[in-house]
C-alpha cells in the first residue's frame, strides 16, 4: 500500500527548539530515509522551501495570474513528504512515528490512489 | 525484457530449472539467483543474433555457473580453491523438476506476501527486476533492495521440499501468492498500469507450472477414469455438485487434506537432497493430494476471470460492472478450459475455496445475461464458501446474490449485519448503494454511492461510483 507521509511544520515551534534538538531533527531525517531505503519501502521524498518562496497561479477566463506567496497564510504548512510503499496501514503509522517532526508537529498519512480497480 | 515473445517464453520456462540445477550444485540460492538473471539477460542479447543453442537449458546452466564462479572468485580465495577443484562443466541437469521446491522457497513464511510475489516472479518466473518493479509500480532500486533483502533473509534455508506435514499448508501460501499476482494484473486499467496486464498471463503460466510439478499421484484426476474433460457442456457448480461433497466442515478448510499417512511411503527421507534423487514419488507425495484440487481450482478461477477481461473496461477505460458487460466479448476458449478443469476436479478432489470461487465464476460465465444467471446456485456457493473462509467480504458478495433471489430488501438486511465490520470499507457502501437503487430509494442510493466514492482508493472505481451517483441526481 502506497502512502504519502505529509510533514506539517510550524516555524514558531521549530525556532523554539535548541540547536541540539534542531540538529537531531536533521540527523533524524537522514537516518529515516536511509532506513526506508534499506527496508525497500521508499518511493521518494522531497523537502519543500518556505511558503514565502511560493508562487500561486490562477487561470481566470484564460488569463494566467501568478502572484508571489502562498494562497493562504497558515501557522502550520507542508514542509515535505516521504512516499512509501509498505505492507499494512499499521506499518504506515509506525513509519510516520519515526519522522522526527512527529515529536513536535504532526505527520499526516494519506493513501495514494491506484489506477486500478475492480468492476462492481 | 523486450524481444521475440517466443524467445521470452522459452527463457522464462527454463529459469526455474536452471536455478534449481545451480542451487543443487552450489547451494547458494542468493548468488545463484543473481547468476541466473545474468545468464537470462546474456541469452536475450546473444540468441537473437547467434541462434538458439541446441540445448538452451544446458547453455543457461553453463553460463550461469560461470558467472557464479566469477562471483565466488572475486569474493574469496578459499571459495576459489573449492571451485577450481570442481569440474568446469556443470553436471547434466537432473531429470527432476525443482520448480516446486523453488516455489516453496520463494513463498517462504518468513517473507511478506508482496515480497513473496516479487521473488517468485523473478526467481521462478524469470522476470527482470525492472519488470517486477514495473508490475508493482515502484522504482527499480526499491524492488532490487526488496529482492536482495528477501534473499538475505532466506540465507541458510535449505533447498529441499518442506517437511511432509507442512507441505499442504505451504502450498496454500504459494497459491495465495499466485492469486495476488493475478489480481495485481487483473485490476489494472490504463496508463502505466496497462503493462501489468502481463501479470495475469504470468500468474496463469506459473499456476500451470506448479500444477505440472505436482507428483502425478497428487492430481485428483489421475484416479478418475475418463474424467470430465470432454464434458464441458454443464455448469460445474450446477446440479447440486457442491452439495454432493457432503459437509465441508468435516475437512476443516483449505489447508487440510494433509493425509500424513502417506509420509512413510513417499521416500521423504531423501527428497530433494541430491541431484540424483527424486522420481515422481519423492517430489511432493500424498501430502499434496488434497491440495492439488485447489491448484486446479485456482487455475480455473484465473482462467474464468481472465475470460472477462476484454469486457471489463469501456472504450474510455471506465469500469463496466459484470451485469452490463458485453458477454459476447468474453473469451470462450478460456471459459471452456476453466469449466472443463472444474468439471474434472470437483467430483474427485476435496472441496476448497478456490474451487468454490471458480464455480461461482463458472455460473456467471455460462449465464447468457445477468438476469438469466442461476442466482440461487450462486447464493448456495457463497454460503458454502463462507464455511471455508468466513469473512465479511464473502458475506457481502452473498448479499448481492441474495438480493437477486429474494429482492433488494433481503440483501439490505444481510448487509446491515456487516455494518460494524465494514462501514469504513467503500465496497460495503457501493453494494448498499446498488441495493438501495434496486429498492427504489434514489436519494439513499445517491448518498451511498458518494460515500463509497469518497472511501475507495481506486481512481477508476471513484469515477464509476461518482457517475452512478450523478445519474441518480435527478431522481
Amino acid at each position: 500500500m502506497k502512502y504519502l507521509l505529509l510533514i506539517q511544520t510550524n516555524p514558531a515551534v521549530f525556532e523554539a527548539l535548541s540547536e541540539e534538538e534542531r540538529n537531531a531533527v536533521f540527523a533524524g531525517h537522514d537516518a529515516f530515509s536511509a532506513e526506508l531505503k534499506e527496508s525497500g519501502e521508499l518511493l521518494g521524498f522531497v523537502a519543500l522551501a518556505d511558503p514565502s518562496a511560493s508562487t500561486t497561479v490562477r487561470v481566470r477566463g484564460g488569463a494566467v495570474d501568478a502572484t508571489d506567496g502562498p494562497y493562504v497564510e497558515a501557522k502550520e504548512f507542508l514542509a515535505g513528504y516521504y512516499a512509501v510503499d509498505c505492507e499494512t496501514p499499521e506499518r504506515a503509522v509506525a513509519l510516520a512515528a519515526k519522522v522526527p517532526d512527529a515529536a513536535y508537529t504532526a505527520i499526516e498519512i494519506r493513501p495514494v490512489m491506484a489506477e486500478a480497480g475492480l468492476e462492481m | 525484457m523486450t524481444g521475440a515473445p517466443g524467445l521470452e517464453d522459452l527463457l522464462r520456462a527454463c529459469a526455474p530449472q536452471v536455478l534449481g540445477a545451480l542451487v543443487r550444485r552450489h547451494g547458494q540460492f542468493d548468488a545463484a539467483e543473481d547468476a541466473v538473471q545474468e545468464a537470462l539477460l546474456a541469452a536475450f542479447r546473444q540468441w537473437p543474433t547467434e541462434g538458439v543453442p541446441e540445448n538452451p537449458r544446458s547453455w543457461l546452466v553453463t553460463v550461469a555457473a560461470r558467472r557464479l564462479t566469477d562471483t565466488f572468485r572475486s569474493e574469496s580465495a578459499r571459495q576459489r580453491r573449492e571451485l577450481v577443484s570442481a569440474p568446469e562443466e556443470p553436471p547434466p541437469v537432473p531429470g527432476t523438476d525443482d520448480t516446486l521446491t523453488l516455489f516453496f522457497l520463494c513463498c517462504h513464511p518468513a517473507l511478506s506476501p508482496t515480497t513473496q510475489a516479487a521473488l517468485t516472479l523473478r526467481a521462478v518466473g524469470g522476470l527482470t527486476t525492472a519488470e517486477v518493479a514495473a508490475a508493482f509500480l515502484v522504482p527499480e532500486a526499491t524492488m532490487a533492495q526488496r529482492i536482495s533483502r528477501a534473499k538475505a533473509r532466506l540465507r541458510g534455508a535449505e533447498f529441499v521440499l518442506p517437511p511432509p506435514e507442512d507441505r499442504a499448508q505451504r502450498l496454500s501460501v504459494v497459491l495465495r501468492v499466485l492469486y495476488l499476482i493475478f489480481n495485481e494484473g487483473y485490476v489494472a486499467t490504463a496508463g502505466p498500469a496497462l503493462h501489468r496486464a502481463d501479470l495475469t498471463a504470468e500468474a496463469i503460466r506459473l499456476t500451470r507450472a506448479i500444477r505440472a510439478s505436482l507428483p502425478t499421484g497428487a492430481h485428483p484426476s489421475a484416479g478418475a477414469s475418463g474424467g470430465g474433460a470432454s464434458d464441458t457442456g454443464g455448469t460445474p457448480g450446477g446440479r447440486g455438485t457442491p452439495g454432493g461433497h457432503g459437509t465441508p466442515g468435516g475437512r476443516g478448510g483449505s489447508n487440510d487434506g494433509s493425509g500424513s499417512d502417506g509420509s512413510g511411503s513417499d521416500g521423504s527421507g531423501s527428497d530433494g537432497s541430491g541431484p540424483g534423487s527424486g522420481g515422481a514419488g519423492s517430489r511432493g507425495g500424498a501430502e499434496l493430494a488434497g491440495a492439488a484440487g485447489e491448484v486446479a481450482g485456482l487455475l480455473a478461477l484465473m482462467l474464468l476471470t481472465e475470460a472477462r477481461r476484454p469486457a471489463r473496461l469501456g472504450a474510455d477505460g471506465d469500469l463496466v460492472p459484470l451485469a452490463d458487460q458485453d458477454r459476447l466479448s468474453w473469451d470462450g476458449a478460456l471459459i471452456s478450459e476453466g469449466v472443463a478443469l472444474l468439471t474434472e476436479t470437483l467430483p474427485v478432489a476435496p472441496l476448497g475455496p478456490y474451487q468454490l470461487q471458480a464455480a461461482i465464476a463458472a455460473v456467471h460465465a455460462e449465464a447468457p445475461s445477468a438476469a438469466d444467471t442461476d442466482w440461487p446456485q450462486i447464493v448456495a456457493l457463497y454460503t458454502l464458501l463462507e464455511r471455508f473462509e468466513p469473512g465479511p467480504m464473502v458475506t457481502l458478495n452473498r448479499a448481492v446474490a441474495v438480493a437477486q433471489v429474494h429482492g433488494p430488501q433481503a440483501g439490505l438486511e444481510l448487509l446491515d449485519t456487516l455494518r460494524p465490520q465494514l462501514d469504513r470499507h467503500h465496497r460495503w457502501h457501493a453494494v448498499r448503494a446498488h441495493l438501495l437503487e434496486l429498492a427504489g430509494d434514489p436519494a439513499g442510493a445517491r448518498a451511498a454511492y458518494r460515500e463509497a466514492a469518497r472511501r475507495t482508493l481506486s481512481r477508476p472505481e471513484q469515477r464509476y461510483l461518482n457517475t452512478r451517483a450523478s445519474r441518480l441526481a435527478g431522481g
